[in-house]
This record gives C-alpha cells, sequence and structure tokens, in this order.
C-alpha cells in the first residue's frame, strides 16, 4: 500500500525536515504520496513536488488549513487515510499536534518519534528521555507515525512529482486562529544547522547570551538554550534543547554554562562533536563532551571569538 | 466568569442575550443551577489524567535481557507535567473559574499515591481506573473518554507528554474521541466566557488558539510553578474521596497495539578529553574533529 506523507510548511515553503520525513517513507517502501494542507500553498506543494521519490503531491488549499489547526488537518487525513497503509509527519510542534488525532479517529495507536525503520511494521524509538531506546512493533492496519528529524538523512530534490488539487475543505468549527509571535532569525534553525551553540545557567542574564552572538556569525551556528535559562527569561522558549525541547544533532554542540542534566543530554547528546565550557571540572557535562575546557565562560567566550 | 456575563447582560437589561445563554447553557450537560435567589451558576469541572511515572532525577537502566527498562526499587513520582495540570486547575479554582476538581490515574494500586499527591495539591476527589495492563495511548484515551462521558467537565488538563514514554498523544486522542478541541504545549490558558485562549509553545515561538468549551489542554513547562503540599493538606487528602473502578468495567477492548520487540541501552560517547586552553581546542576541532 502507498505512504502518505504530510508535508510541514508555512505556506510559503516546504520545511526541510518534511525531507526527512519522505527519507523514511523511502526506508519502508512503497509509493510515496505528500499532503500538502494550507492556504494558498501552491509555493510549498512546489516545493514537496522536487522530493526524490514523491510520485504524488495533494494540495489541500483551503482556509480552514491555512494555521494547521489540528482539529481541522486530522479530520482531512482521515478522509485520506483510507488509500494508505502508512501516514508519516514530522515529530514537530506541528505534527505532535495533528498526528494523534489522526490515530485516534482511525482507532490505531501512533508510534512516536522514530529514528530508524526496521521493517514496514517495526520501528525503533528513543524512550526514557534517550537513555533507552525501544523496537516497537505495530498491530495495526494503518500505521501512524511520527518521525525524529535526527534520525534520516534528507532527501534529494531532483524530482518531479505529480500535483493533484483536493476539494476537501472539512472545518470542524470548534477552534480558531488567534494570533503567533515567531521568532525572526537571521540564524539557521536549530534543528537544521551544523553548529549550534547553546547557553545554560551559567550565562546568568539574557544581555550576556550576546557574547555567543559572534561566535555564532564566525561558525554560521545556531543558539540553543537549556531549560534553566529560558525558565529564568533569558531567552524565548523555542530556543529549548533538551527532552521536552528540541532535539539537534549538529556536527558540532557547543554547551557554554550547561550542567548536562539528562533533560537537556537528550535533545544534544547524538551530536557529532559535543565541547562544553564549564568552570566546574565535576559537571556531567564533560561525561559526554569530546572536548572539555573547564574555564569560567566570560574570559573563555571572548578569546573563543577572537581565535576562530 | 460565566456567571459575569449573565450580570452583565441584566444590568444592560439584554434580555435576548441572557436567552441565548441559557440555552447555551442548556447545551452544557451536568450544570448547576442553583436556587433562584442565586440564579445561575454554572460548574466548572476540571478533569486532570495523572500518570505515575520514574521520577524524573532517575537514569534508567535497560534490563540485561533487553525485555524493557529495569523499574524495580526506583523512585516514581506524580509525571511533572500532570503536576503542572493539577496546579493550573487548582489555580482556575482559586480563581473563581473552576468549582471542582477531578484527578484521574489508570494503573494498578500505586498510583493511588500520585492521586494523593494531587489531592494535596488541591484536586477534590480522585478515581483510580484499575489496570495492570500497560496500556497503549490510544487505549488510555479510550478510558479516559469513558470517564469525561460520565463526569461531563468542561475542561480536561493533561500533561503533554509522560517522561517514561515519551509519547505526547494521549491528550490529542483524548480530544478526538470526544470531539473536543485542543491547545497543546500550553503556556498560557484563559479562560472567557464559553472560550479558554490557550498560548502554545510551537518550533517557531509561540501561536494562540481560541477553543470552544468543553476544551483539552495539555500543559508545558512554562504554564505555571507547581506549589509543594503543605503537611495540613497532605493530611487532609487521605480523607477525600477516591474512587476505584477496574478498567474491564467499561466495555472497551483494550488489547495490545504494539509489541515491544526489546529495548537496549543507546550508544555510549566515548569519554572525552579535557583541553587547557582555547587554543588547544581550537586547534583540535579543526584538525582532529574536523568541524570547524
Ligand atoms: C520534566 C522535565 C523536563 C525537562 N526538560 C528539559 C529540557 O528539555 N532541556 C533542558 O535543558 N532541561 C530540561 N529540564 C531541566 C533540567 O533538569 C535541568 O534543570 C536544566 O537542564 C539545567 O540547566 P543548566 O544546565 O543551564 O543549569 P544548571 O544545572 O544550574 O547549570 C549551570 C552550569 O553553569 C556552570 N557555570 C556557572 N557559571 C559559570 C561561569 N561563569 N563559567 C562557566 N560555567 C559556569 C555551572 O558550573 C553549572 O554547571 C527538564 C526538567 C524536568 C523536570
Ligand atoms: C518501551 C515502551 C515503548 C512503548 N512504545 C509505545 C508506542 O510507540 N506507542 C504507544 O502507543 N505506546 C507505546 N508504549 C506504551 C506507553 O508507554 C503507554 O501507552 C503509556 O502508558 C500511555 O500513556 P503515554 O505515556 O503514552 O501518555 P502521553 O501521551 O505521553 O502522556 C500525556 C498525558 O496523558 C495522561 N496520561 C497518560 N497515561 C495516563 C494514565 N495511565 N493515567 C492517567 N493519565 C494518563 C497524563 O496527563 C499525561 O501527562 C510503550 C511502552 C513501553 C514500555
Amino acid at each position: 500500500m502507498s505512504i502518505l506523507v504530510i508535508a510541514e510548511h508555512d505556506n510559503a515553503s516546504l520545511k526541510a525536515d518534511t525531507l526527512k520525513t519522505v527519507a523514511a517513507a523511502s526506508a519502508i517502501g512503497g509509493d510515496i504520496h505528500v499532503l500538502v494542507a494550507g492556504a494558498n500553498c501552491a509555493a510549498a506543494a512546489a516545493d514537496a513536488a522536487k522530493a526524490a521519490g514523491v510520485s504524488k503531491v495533494l494540495v489541500a488549499d483551503n482556509a480552514a488549513y491555512e494555521n494547521q489547526l489540528a482539529e481541522n488537518v486530522s479530520l482531512l487525513i482521515t478522509e485520506l487515510a483510507g488509500d494508505y497503509g502508512h501516514i508519516l509527519a514530522n515529530a514537530s510542534t506541528t505534527g505532535k499536534n495533528f498526528m494523534p488525532r489522526v490515530a485516534a479517529l482511525l482507532d490505531v495507536a501512533q508510534i512516536s518519534e522514530i529514528i530508524a525503520v526496521e521493517s514496514a511494521d517495526t520501528f525503533v524509538r528513543p524512550i526514557y528521555a534517550g537513555n533507552a531506546i525501544a523496537t516497537v512493533q505495530s498491530l495495526d492496519a494503518t500505521k501512524v507515525i511520527t518521525v525524529r528529524a535526527t534520525g534520516f538523512d534528507a532527501v534529494e530534490t531532483n524530482g518531479s512529482a505529480e500535483v493533484v488539487a483536493l476539494s476537501n475543505a472539512t472545518d470542524a468549527g470548534t477552534s480558531s486562529f488567534v494570533g503567533a509571535e515567531l521568532t525572526v532569525s537571521e540564524r539557521p534553525d536549530l534543528g537544521a544547522a551544523s553548529v549550534v551553540i547553546s547557553g545554560g545557567r551559567g550565562m546568568q542574564n539574557g544581555e550576556n547570551f550576546h557574547l555567543l552572538d559572534g561566535i555564532a556569525d564566525k561558525l554560521g551556528a545556531a543558539i540553543g538554550a537549556s531549560r534553566a535559562a529560558v525558565d529564568a527569561g533569558f531567552v524565548a522558549n523555542d530556543m529549548q534543547v533538551g527532552q521536552t525541547g528540541k532535539i539537534v544533532a549538529p556536527d558540532l554542540y557547543i554547551a557554554v554554562g550547561i550542567s548536562g542534566a539528562i533533560q537537556h543530554l537528550a535533545g544534544m547528546k547524538d551530536s557529532k562533536v559535543i565541547v562544553a565550557i564549564n568552570k566546574d571540572a565535576e559537571a556531567p557535562i564533560f561525561q559526554v563532551a569530546d572536548y572539555g575546557i573547564v574555564a569560567d565562560l566570560f574570559d573563555a567566550l571572548p578569546e573563543l571569538e577572537s581565535k576562530l | 466568569m460565566l456567571t459575569g456575563i449573565y450580570i452583565k447582560s441584566v444590568l444592560n437589561n439584554n434580555f435576548k442575550q441572557v436567552f441565548d445563554y441559557c440555552l447555551q447553557i442548556d447545551k452544557i450537560p451536568n450544570n448547576k443551577l442553583n436556587d433562584f435567589g442565586k440564579k445561575l451558576e454554572v460548574a466548572m469541572k476540571v478533569l486532570v489524567p495523572i500518570k505515575r511515572v520514574i521520577d524524573y532525577n532517575v537514569k534508567v537502566r535497560v534490563k540485561p535481557d533487553n525485555s524493557n527498562v529495569d523499574l524495580t526499587n526506583v523512585k516514581m513520582a506524580i509525571n511533572p507535567f500532570c503536576e503542572i495540570a493539577v496546579e493550573e486547575a487548582v489555580r482556575l479554582k482559586e480563581a473563581g473559574i473552576a468549582t471542582e476538581i477531578v484527578a484521574v490515574s489508570i494503573g494498578d494500586k500505586s498510583c493511588q499515591e500520585q492521586l494523593r499527591t494531587a489531592l494535596a495539591l488541591g484536586a477534590d476527589r480522585a478515581i483510580q481506573i484499575d489496570t495492570d495492563q500497560n496500556l497503549d495511548s490510544i487505549n488510555v484515551a479510550k478510558l479516559l473518554q469513558k470517564v469525561v462521558e460520565e463526569e461531563q467537565p468542561q475542561l480536561v488538563l493533561l500533561g503533554k507528554q509522560a517522561i517514561d514514554s515519551d509519547n505526547n498523544q494521549t491528550g490529542q486522542m483524548l480530544g478526538a474521541l470526544t470531539g473536543m478541541p485542543q491547545g497543546t504545549f500550553a503556556s498560557i490558558v484563559k479562560v472567557e466566557g464559553d472560550k479558554v485562549n490557550v498560548t502554545r509553545e510551537v518550533d517557531g515561538g509561540l501561536q494562540t488558539v481560541a477553543l470552544n468549551l468543553p476544551a483539552i489542554v495539555t500543559t508545558d513547562l512554562r504554564l505555571n510553578e507547581p506549589r509543594y503540599a503543605s503537611l495540613p493538606n497532605i493530611m487532609k487528602a487521605k480523607r477525600k474521596p477516591l474512587a476505584v473502578k477496574a478498567a474491564g468495567d467499561f466495555g472497551i477492548d483494550l488489547s495490545p497495539r504494539t509489541t515491544l520487540i526489546k529495548v537496549t541501552p543507546p550508544a555510549e560517547r566515548q569519554a572525552g578529553i579535557i583541553v587547557e586552553s582555547i587554543d588547544e581546542l581550537v586547534e583540535k576541532l579543526k584538525n582532529e574533529a574536523k568541524v570547524i
């Protein structure tokens, strides 16, 4: 049976992580279709049509889907589900929002945040903040799955899928979009960056986070944070890396003034190279760091910036 | 809040609005219309499903036979996100918005401990749905659906994820099964009239949605900071009602939808080195790790 991948996008363009979810679909094997649900989303659909391995892009272009409200999108996906054996979406805050509703409407379980595909019905996923890795077999006819982006490499964008317009327009009428405050940043997305530099409680305040800017500029890095730094109001919530924040696996992760609690490690320990800057030689972060430096960050950061 | 609309409408002598409002209340099951003197007062019941999980400070170990994680003699606690849900419900009650808080947990007898914690934090009564099975989220949601049908809450507050399975599913599934709208990963919850506005923590920042009541809300970390239960409240909680129902009595097929094939420890990272200077660090990153 075919596989349906739900595209993540902002109507204007496709989110790069969708290409990783298509890669997970390719690993399962089968005819791959992508659903783009949005409003005035032709540009996002055109992006999706380029994803290698996709044969068809279904476009539901309707005001009801403009803000990806879970109540509406889940009904749409359920209407289409009959044709598919697998339905996949990114394990992002968008995918995590509507996919369990889809699973419940179809009366099936959801397999959350897979990082590998063993076979068409068996998947690998981290549990307990990544301290255990479970291999789970789905017994349901339709497999509803969210995909952790760090587990898969994006497919190429040299495809040319057929684009088909849908006329579906289901609006549950129970919820509405009020507004959004999205962070605008020149820097790469945390999830997409090949270098991430994160600050923790040791940064002391939001002003000091600017000490990371120069280094991030030089390395083309995204800036992240620990929960303690976010809770203390130093930086915005969307910068939190960890079990309950964003999961990242860049080539280089630099942790500054972060102790290394298991919840933080859960979000970054699959990074290729980890650097820790901490003044406490006993900090647990040093146990996962490839290169540690025991130093006061207020000395180390300016020096690092000048020497890069 | 709903009473507020009523009073305002009477002051404005806007009988049409009062009439419409009564119709709307009529649609809310299980509402409480007080005696005539007190006029209308809608009971806003809040249901809080809570889960017993491993304490967040404990680093879990995988069993040598790779069958699962080893939870023998491990410290257990209320899932941190559920604790935030209880706290939010208590704050809604303190603000005069919620009228009753019912905590529910699905699990064996030991989860009564976490229900007592919820009662000590301010829940009014508790329900344990007794089962030894490790249920898939869909089956947890189906049992909760039955509780919702019975209790008719106006708001169901759940954690966004349980820190053991890290599933992040149950609230959304319950939303779909009951037809209720949802505000997941909430950092602000504002009940206004017959709606609740929920500000959600999303990947790009914050998003606010308006939901018709009854609705589902799942909590994120920054919604509130839970209080500690005081000793007198812990004592009082022992006398609050806790009903036990057998999961098998709900007439739901609870057979597993997934099979756990194996559980393995994650790949260990090789211990790294401590460098002595920033110069050495930069040199290693360039020439050894080749990442800059
Ligand atoms: C349910 C739950 C979910 C959670 N989810 C997450 C999550 O997703 N992400 C997350 O990060 N946390 C999460 N946490 C919180 C986590 O347990 C830790 O509390 C948090 O990660 C600590 O942040 P920190 O390392 O910045 O602060 P701390 O632990 O306070 O560490 C600060 C570090 O800075 C160092 N330092 C201080 N001053 C300097 C200086 N001048 N120079 C150099 N070093 C300095 C100190 O030595 C210390 O090691 C969660 C907790 C719970 C209960
Ligand atoms: C190794 C392993 C792997 C697993 N993999 C999967 C899988 O891939 N898919 C799957 O569907 N199941 C899986 N399970 C089963 C899963 O752990 C249980 O289904 C789980 O108990 C259901 O809730 P949750 O943790 O998923 O809830 P979540 O959706 O993560 O929790 C959200 C909220 O739901 C409420 N809630 C959850 N459970 C209860 C409860 N028992 N009582 C009251 N309220 C509750 C709480 O408010 C909680 O904060 C797995 C189990 C194990 C041991």
